[in-house]
């Protein structure tokens, strides 16, 4: 291998995020705007239109590239104000758009043919038969892929399509197929497919009781913590539940996706994009994930598969800033399973 | 208004299975999804075993469906897809098809098939996505357990040409897939190795808050709601804003489910006594706030 031809494309919550992510080495920053066309919609999070035009202007003057997530599911009395976010971005010259709605890729090829799509971790398009689905009608250029599949499920579908492949590298780790989870709808009404949000802080309360510090979510138990253990945010799916009488982390434990180890067989078997995820996390984040990565993805250029080994100096560093200081690789690594 | 029976979703011993829809046979319900859309390691009924069972309720006056996987991870679940395509391309025996995943969507396309369903896991959210699969074929509409009442009543009013539309009305709501197997993971065991515990276990694993209170259901790969999804009070709502309501079938009682509620729509039950009924019948508490477009935990109108 004497090139990599991988792309990092990093998280940008906010304006100092997507400065920052460039700086550090992104190809890439993903953005939205502020509101539920996107599915990171909390509050202080995300880009006006000015902030967009910055940002466009910020990563294009350092030939970086600004993808823009308008990534739930329009319904129809909320319709337009999706159709409009396309128009907005296409105006403010975003590099692509990463769609989840079919209906909305329609409306984008059909108004904006010269725009680039990207198919949504939101799409929940798992094999390469529902990634060549859009290819055809919508002619997509990249499909993020969901957190579900082996390595080797994943070279399979690189294979069986001209579509570029992006999958998530490091971050938080959705244990469910994304766009197919309605937990946080069930519990609160909020769903990431319709409003952007999972398990959103206006539902969450900490409470200090004699039984340890509890969350909830819209009343609901999700973790307790005794003196001296940290209390984490009460997503749905990483809480502590009774199962047969027997308590413990029913569904997945608070940790974050690392595949740095991965990085050759990612590249081997013809990744072309890597996504770090958390743009709600701080620009300090960013700067440290973003710059891990570079460095990894730069020694793989140089070096080949063969130079290529993780350095406990990185692992070290992306530990620091892991949901719960532990890592996994996810569905990659078959029994995680 | 037509009752539909919604596919097995968990993993039962091969005669229970058998036996159960022996008894849907009888029952008063029009159409029954049938097939295996959770697990790909479920296996005791094969393909051919369903296409039978489908000839069986097919001879006894019902509409089959075959539905396809929620979640397709591997080139084997594509194989089973192809031929659930194949079964209805070419009229052999030509039951239609829930496409639970655009791979489906694609395969029917492609076959030329133009009678199909679109399937709760498509999310259908507008006219405009709904508009694109009924053009490549759809000609029903089941929709997700997450839209309310109002907002689909919308799409269907924005749509140029109306499509017959299914709702979720009975059982423990389908929430969210996964790669990981829960239930092995409860036995310390891993998906490949998963001693196929589920055949034991015939609703589903409850998961409890750490207050005691039913939460969820583990379900192999699939994550339910603990409490029963329950549409009986609300018949009158949804009759006109639907034509099919589906029943999810459950461990216990799922026959006498669909006779309330063909009952219900007779008008032989005020929607309070039905609700009401039901709870002889049912093993957790209603829930119905999905509908009212609220959190779908809730059961919004008391009765």
């Amino acid at each position: 291998m004497t090139s990599s031809p991988i792309e990092l494309v990093c998280p940008a919550g906010s304006l100092p995020a997507l400065k920052t992510a460039i700086d550090h080495g992104a190809d890439c920053v993903y953005l939205g705007f502020k509101d539920a066309t996107n599915a990171r919609n909390f509050s202080g999070l995300n880009f006006d239109p000015a902030q967009v035009r910055e940002g466009v202007a910020y990563a294009h003057a350092r030939k970086r590239k600004v993808l823009l997530a308008l990534n739930t599911y329009p319904q129809t009395d909320n319709w337009s104000s999706w159709t409009q976010a396309i128009d907005r971005a296409a105006e403010y010259g975003v590099d692509a758009l990463i769609l989840a709605d079919p209906g909305l890729m329609a409306y984008a090829t059909r108004t904006h043919p010269q725009l680039r799509l990207h198919l949504s971790v939101q799409g929940s398009a798992t094999s390469y038969e529902a990634i060549n689905w859009y290819h055809e009608h919508f002619g997509i250029q990249r499909a993020v892929l969901p957190r579900v599949l082996s390595m080797a499920q994943v070279e399979s579908v690189v294979a069986h399509t001209p579509v570029e492949i992006e999958v998530f590298g490091f971050g938080g780790l959705c244990v469910m197929v994304e766009g197919r989870c309605a937990l946080s709808a069930y519990a609160t009404g909020e769903s990431p497919n319709c409003n952007g949000a999972c398990s959103p802080g206006k539902h969450v309360r900490w409470e200090d009781t004699p039984r340890g510090m509890e969350t909830r979510l819209n009343g609901i138990l999700i973790d307790r913590f005794a003196d001296g253990e940290r209390a984490g945010y009460p997503t749905l799916c990483k809480g502590r539940f009774e199962v047969n009488d027997e308590t413990y982390y029913a569904l997945e434990e608070p940790t974050s996706l690392n595949t740095l180890e991965l990085l050759p067989e990612l590249a081997r078997i013809g990744i072309r994009a890597i996504k770090i995820e958390g743009r709600q996390r701080s620009p300090a984040y960013v700067a440290q994930v973003t710059k891990v990565w570079r460095a990894a993805l730069d020694k793989l250029k140089s070096g080949g598969a063969e130079g290529f080994s993780v350095l406990p100096a990185w692992m070290a560093e992306l530990n620091k800033v892991s949901e719960g200081q532990s890592h996994t690789l996810g569905a990659y690594y078959r029994p995680w399973k | 208004m037509k009752l539909a029976l919604g596919p097995l979703l968990y993993y039962w011993p091969r005669q229970s299975v058998l036996d159960f829809y022996a008894d849907i046979a009888e029952s008063p319900v029009d159409s029954v999804y049938l097939g295996e859309t959770v697990c790909s390691r479920r296996h005791e009924l094969r393909l051919d075993d369903w296409l039978e069972v489908g000839q069986m309720l097919a001879a006894a006056g019902k509409e089959v469906v075959m539905s396809t996987q929620g979640l397709i991870e591997s080139e084997s679940d594509l194989k089973v897809l192809r031929r659930i395509v194949r079964q209805s391309a070419s009229g052999e025996p030509g039951f239609r098809v829930e496409a639970n995943d655009m791979g489906a969507v694609r395969l029917l396309t492609d076959a030329g098939v133009k009678n199909w369903i679109a399937g709760p896991t498509l999310n259908i959210f507008n006219p405009a996505t709904l508009q694109l699969m009924v053009d490549s074929g759809a000609t029903r509409w089941a929709v997700a357990p997450e839209m309310s009442g109002a907002a689909l009543a919308e799409v269907r009013a924005a749509l140029a040409t109306p499509i017959e539309t299914e709702v979720f009305a009975y059982g423990r709501l389908p929430l969210a897939h996964s790669a990981r197997c829960f239930t092995a993971r409860h036995f310390n065991l891993q998906k490949d190795t998963c001693e196929f515990r589920c055949l034991s276990i015939m609703d589903g694993i409850t998961l409890r808050t750490r207050e005691g209170e039913p939460f969820l259901t583990l379900n192999g790969v699939q994550t339910q709601s603990a409490r029963v999804h329950n549409l009986l009070a609300d018949l009158p709502a949804v009759q006109g804003k639907a034509e099919m309501l589906r029943i999810s079938p459950q461990g216990a009682s799922t026959r006498g489910i669909v006779e309330l509620f063909r009952a219900a729509l007779d008008g032989a039950h005020t929607p309070a006594d039905a609700l009401a009924a039901s709870r002889a019948l049912m093993v957790e508490a209603p829930c119905n706030g999905f509908w009212h477009g609220r959190a779908g935990v809730e059961q919004y109108i008391a009765a």
